[in-house]
């Protein structure tokens, strides 16, 4: 497929966005910028405990508040069978959905939703809350992974039963995965070097700017319109059609600019309760969440604990890697602890492989989607122990990485052979770079690591109207969180060949655009990027045919080149040149309007690889670490819009450093969180980080027209481990849980320093 | 008890408006007066999305009572721009791509602005404790600080 | 949760009146910067808030003729920033003013504020301690001055008394030889809570010999400490290695801090002595070089 193209007029460039205007003077509607007359406001009471029955509920004095127009609780919503729905290429749990939007029976971690209120101002609702009245049974809690899956635990669901594995009574492990290539003990047994290590990661948030916020207006005929700020409007209106008891078709949910997701927003929390308060009070009503809502109650993601082995030969080859991750799943099963094990170890050829996985609930917020889940996890304590290797065998650790690239051909322990990857040309790269061989200076050192992720294609759906004045109309079905619509108008203008500004990308709400999957799994510019490309396609073959009809010529007379219809040979005939312009004039009298249409599957999406340099200067009598300077290489198949591709990257990167340094949960003896709120939660500011330089490397996808890999997951992979091996680097002291706050990396350089002062 | 009656100036123009004490300046621009370029992004001072100018000095509009602004002068995202002409800094973001989502653009804008109306010509690590206060989680901050940089070049004449 | 009357007065007498009139929770608005916070999060329920920046006592910092300050309670860290002399001559005190918050927060914080919210953490509590500032005072019984590190007396709790409230500080005349400093730590650059902060101001004779100081921690105990055991140890020193490690060790010893979100008991500890080393460092070389 690749290869049709080598030389590009649009893509490739830095053109300037298409919603860029209305994002620079505030024009742009995101969430909360929404508004309808007579709208009501709705607010959500959330549980103060971590574990509690709920005995009963009264709301009574709440509804009788002057200015109260309705209340809900989970008697609201019908119950919901235990059993995995596809919804999208995702496969979701009704029951346990019905459930974390609003708590039935239990409430199951600090922040769980347990009624809610709308009324006709933010104040009032507030007030109301105060009102209701919910009789607890206070529980024990577990928050630990590890301590969630020690016999004696408290229980979540008494009814969990365990997939992949028998359970001997009531259990927290919700599911065990496997993963094997090869023999495991064949290859330590070919170990001259094996090396033992554990490693836990705390759970972090997404950290979107913009907190979650939904309108919903439901009409007298049960029809319902949803504005909401989501990573896919038809995971809303699929969701929320099933909670409230509706047909999709009733629904039509429009997606606002969306202000930050990262995964986070991939699920639903206010639409069904927004769509339920409207249905009993008649009103529309505007639902939106506080930083701290947010905090307790959307999804992180995984807090994880891990165990690996991995085994070498003194020439370098890693002949076996063996290893235990366990992540939390929060209050419901679905940790993604599966691309967890697979992820762990993909970038290398390693001959055997056994990794196995566990599904844990704990009393946290049910976990969602966080950028290439699972695989930062994993990932770090795999960079990390691959890094401790490298030392013992004397390997400079990039070379080791080099020694044991995968590359085409290499079957990787979760399953495929790979076709054409470009790791090795990542870390190839970084060796080459000025940055991986600049001088250190005291108390500095230099950290590398590489990561994976599988990128996704999926279902996706795009029109393409040619406009009768020339211009042309993308719709498709994506928000776009990133840039998505300049890269998509970038690849539409290059079929078409007209001009970028002649292009509008539109994003349609469910009503008017066909089914697409979410924006997630980097697959916006790849799959809804190939849609885009086979419905130029589409409309270029329309207007060939119109061309044909013109010159009254058979249609495959007729080619498309530079934006024009030109006749395939002399042959054909003499004839001057249509262009998209002229030919879209004339569509009326040649067979009405031009409209290119393409919806797939996608499939053919291109693993994406990266490596990443960090250095690091840290403060030996604080514990303080301080990135200076950070380096980025990464494959992106190829950069249609490179300053984007390079945005991504960068925030990627800067995310797995929050991640490595500071960003964590944390919760006191009552299993309540203790950080809501960005004065606590401490994510990267401005002033903590040097510029994030980024090696673009361009290995096409050779199932995509233009050779395009997702691009928006990979960057955060490598980022822990990178930044923990700098450490190791400057100080000796190698740290094995994240975050490498102060307080835990002076304790471990005081726990070093004690030795050598007692010699 | 009753509301307030506000007098004050918006972006240049005589705005009167009504607002309980509990209302932020924040919750005016957006919920009274329809200016929803101001984002709430965290309702406690730590993210920056929210920021405007008032009577010159750059604020958290979440940290400031609607009742305050009486008889001052208030500078939002919406006024940037003159007419159909962007602010260099606007335009530079743009071509920059300083933005991903968006959500923090307009607070990293007046208070860019800000700082370069004071300094016009910051280094880097100025320009980078100048905007700590406005959190930005989709771009790793580098091509905002870079438009910034070369905003502050053009203004003060230099080639970029 | 109440309605809330709001009021703007121009003159501390009308403040103190509405102060001392009110009937439930009264709360002094400056800078608002903590107040507002606390109203959004429901952590205080006030049936009146009174804004205290029209009263022009508070809102002017002026160097009077003897050298020393008079910085009004409301009175924001940009504003001091644009002070021509304040800044050099008591650094220490501006950085610690400087490191509330963000340049946003900077645009409304005050001493006032940042004092009476009674915070262990609070930044400028420190430098203004080991400034040797006092605050006046106006309540129903008239006006009176006291020592800044008599204010606070628990976390969120001050020595005001009903219908009293801060109006203004005093920062004595820079003495020849002086110099302070300010050293906070925080896990990120910016807009963190200190884990631990100190300041020091101190004298040098003409031959480097310290002859007095003052050392006062933050985030180390219920409220900020005037460790005069620290001040002690470097008095009479050239603050050679021996005397920093006597600071570091008196420091040490006057912490008594929780472990919580923002650190342990042990890390604050270790750097209370550690932030005072390095404070001293400066201060001194502040007082060295003028």
């Amino acid at each position: 497929m690749t290869g049709e193209k080598t030389e590009f007029k649009w893509v490739g460039t830095r053109a300037i966005r298409p919603d860029g205007h209305d994002k620079v003077t505030g024009r742009a509607k995101f969430g909360s910028d929404f508004a309808l007359p007579g709208m009501l406001q709705g607010r959500v009471l959330r549980s103060p405990h971590a574990h509690a029955r709920i005995r009963s509920i009264d709301t009574s004095a709440a509804e009788a508040l002057p200015g109260v127009k309705g209340v809900i609780t989970s008697a609201d919503f019908a119950d919901q069978p235990a059993e995995l729905a596809a919804a999208g290429e995702a496969l979701v749990n009704y029951r346990d959905m019905v459930r974390n939007v609003m708590a039935r029976e239990k409430v199951l971690y600090d922040g769980h939703a347990v009624a809610a209120v709308a009324a006709t101002s933010a104040e009032i609702a507030e007030a109301a809350l105060e009102l209701i009245s919910v009789d607890y049974e206070v529980l024990d809690h577990v928050i630990d992974v590890d301590l969630a899956m020690e016999p004696g635990a408290p229980i979540l669901d008494e009814e969990l039963e365990p997939a992949g594995m028998e359970a001997s009574g009531p259990t927290n492990i919700a599911k065990r995965v496997d993963f094997d290539l090869g023999d495991v003990e064949e290859g330590f047994a070919k170990a001259e070097v094996v090396l033992e290590r554990s490693y836990t990661t705390a759970a972090v948030h997404q950290g979107y700017i913009e907190p979650h916020a939904a309108v919903a207006s439901v009409s007298e005929d049960g029809q319902a319109q949803i504005w909401c700020c989501t990573q896919g409007q038809f995971m809303v209106r699929a969701y929320t059609a099933r909670l409230c008891g509706m047909e999709t078709s009733q629904i039509r949910v429009t997606p606002s600019e969306i202000g930050g997701g990262f995964g986070g927003k991939t699920v639903v929390y206010l639409e069904p309760l927004a769509t339920a308060l409207s249905r009993k009070t008649g009103r529309p009503v505007k639902m939106i969440m506080s930083r701290e809502e947010v905090f307790r109650a959307s999804g992180p993601t995984s807090a994880g604990s891990m165990t690996y082995r991995i085994g070498a030969t003194r020439n370098g080859v890693i002949t076996a890697f063996e290893g235990t991750i366990r992540l939390e799943a929060g209050a419901f099963p679905g940790s993604p602890v599966q691309p967890a094990c697979m992820c762990a170890v993909a970038p290398y050829d390693i001959k055997n492989v056994r990794l196995t996985g566990y599904d844990v609930v704990v009393n946290r917020p049910k976990v969602a989607a966080y950028r290439a889940p699972g695989a930062p996890i994993s990932a770090f304590g795999a960079e990390s122990i691959i890094d401790e290797l490298a030392k013992e065998l004397g390997f400079d650790p990039l070379q080791l990485r080099l020694k044991n690239a995968a590359k085409q051909g290499t079957k990787a322990a979760y399953g495929p052979t790979f076709r054409r990857i470009g790791y090795e040309e990542t870390v190839e790269q970084a060796i080459a770079s000025e940055h991986y061989s600049a001088p250190l200076g005291p108390n500095q050192g230099r950290g590398v690591a590489s990561g994976f992720w599988f990128n996704i294609g999926g279902e996706s759906a795009a029109t393409v109207n040619i406009n009768e004045d020339g211009t042309a109309v993308v719709v498709s079905g994506n928000p776009d969180i990133g840039g998505s619509r300049a890269s998509l108008a970038l690849m539409a203008a290059e079929e078409l060949g007209i001009d970028y500004t002649k292009v509008r990308p539109i994003i349609g709400d469910t009503s008017s655009v066909g089914y697409n999957f979410l924006t997630g799994g980097s697959r916006v510019t790849f799959a809804t990027g190939l849609a885009v490309v086979e419905a130029a396609r589409d409309a270029v073959r329309q207007m060939c045919e119109r061309a044909a009809k013109i010159w009254e010529v058979e249609s495959d007379g007729v080619i498309w080149r530079d934006g024009h219809a030109v006749p395939a040979s002399s042959n054909v005939g003499d004839f001057e040149p249509l262009s998209l312009a002229d030919i879209a004039a004339q569509s009326p009298k040649t067979g009405g309007p031009i409209c290119g249409h393409n919806a797939q599957n996608v499939q053919g999406a291109g693993p994406g690889f990266a490596t990443h340099i960090c250095d690091v200067e840290v403060d030996p009598e604080t514990g303080r670490v301080t990135i200076l300077r950070y380096t980025a290489v990464q494959d992106v198949g190829r950069a249609i819009h490179p300053s984007y591709v390079e945005g991504q990257i960068q925030g990627g990167a800067v995310q797995g450093i929050g991640w490595a340094l500071n960003e964590e949960y944390i919760y006191n003896e009552r299993g309540q969180l203790e950080n809501p709120g960005f004065l606590d939660y401490r994510i990267p500011v401005a002033s903590d980080l040097p510029m994030i330089e980024t090696v673009v490397v361009e290995v096409p996808n050779d199932r995509h027209p233009y050779g395009v890999r997702g691009v928006g997951e990979v960057p955060i992979v490598p980022p822990m481990a990178a930044v923990a091996n700098a450490i190791e680097n400057a100080t000796g002291v190698r740290m094995e849980h994240l975050p490498m706050s102060p307080p835990r990396l002076l304790a471990a350089l005081d726990a070093a320093r004690l030795p050598e002062a007692a010699e | 008890m009753a509301k307030h009656h506000v007098t004050t100036t918006i972006n240049g123009e005589p705005v009167e408006f009504l607002c309980s004490t509990r209302q932020t300046l924040l919750d005016v621009l957006r919920d009274e007066l329809n200016l929803t370029g101001s984002k709430e992004g965290c309702a406690s001072g730590d993210c920056g999305a929210c920021s405007v100018m008032l009577d010159g000095r750059l604020v958290c509009s979440c940290l400031v009572l609607g009742a305050e602004a009486e008889g001052k002068s208030v500078e939002t995202i919406e006024g940037m721009a003159e007419g159909d002409r962007l602010h260099p800094l606007q335009q530079n973001f743009l071509e920059d791509a300083a933005l991903q989502c968006g959500i923090c653009t307009p607070g990293f804008l007046v208070a860019a602005k800000a700082l370069l109306e004071r300094n016009p010509d910051p280094t880097e690590t100025e320009v980078r404790y100048w905007l700590a206060g406005n959190l930005c989680r989709c771009t790793g901050y580098d091509k905002i600080i870079r438009a910034v940089m070369r905003t502050a070049a053009e203004v003060r004449g230099e080639a970029s | 949760m109440q309605s809330v009357q709001f009021e703007a007065p121009g003159t501390v007498e009308q403040a103190v009146a509405l102060l001392a009139g009110a009937t439930g929770d009264a709360r002094v608005l400056a800078g608002g910067t903590d107040l507002l916070v606390q109203l959004r999060s429901h952590m205080v329920d006030p049936a009146l808030v009174v804004d205290i920046k029209h009263i022009e006592e508070t809102r002017t910092l002026v160097r009077n003729a003897d050298g020393s300050y008079t910085i009004g309670s409301a009175v924001a860290g940009a504003e001091a920033h644009e002070h021509d002399r304040f800044a050099a001559e008591w650094p220490g005190v501006m950085e610690s003013w400087d490191l509330i918050g963000s340049t946003q927060i900077q645009g409304r914080a005050s001493l006032g504020g940042n004092l009476c919210n009674a915070s262990p953490a609070a930044d400028s509590v420190p430098a203004m301690i080991a400034a040797g500032m006092t605050a006046n005072i106006a309540g129903p019984g008239g006006r009176r001055t006291v020592p800044v590190e008599d204010i606070p007396v628990a976390p969120g709790r001050t020595s005001l008394a009903n219908g009293e409230f801060v109006v203004s500080f005093n920062l004595p005349a820079r003495p020849a030889g002086g110099g302070d400093a300010y050293l906070r730590l925080i896990p990120r650059t910016e807009m963190d809570i200190a884990v631990v902060g100190c300041g020091v101001a101190l004298v040098l004779d003409a031959g480097g010999i310290v002859t007095s100081a003052r050392v006062s921690l933050g985030a180390v105990a219920p409220t900020v400490l005037l460790v005069e055991d620290a001040a002690r140890a470097i008095v009479g020193t050239r603050l050679d290695d021996d005397a920093l490690a006597a600071l570091d060790a008196a420091c040490q010893a006057a912490c008594s801090p929780i472990n919580d979100k923002r650190g342990t008991i042990v890390y604050r500890t270790q750097v209370a002595g550690v932030l005072a080393r390095r404070a001293a460092r400066i201060a001194a070389e502040r007082a060295g070089s003028r």
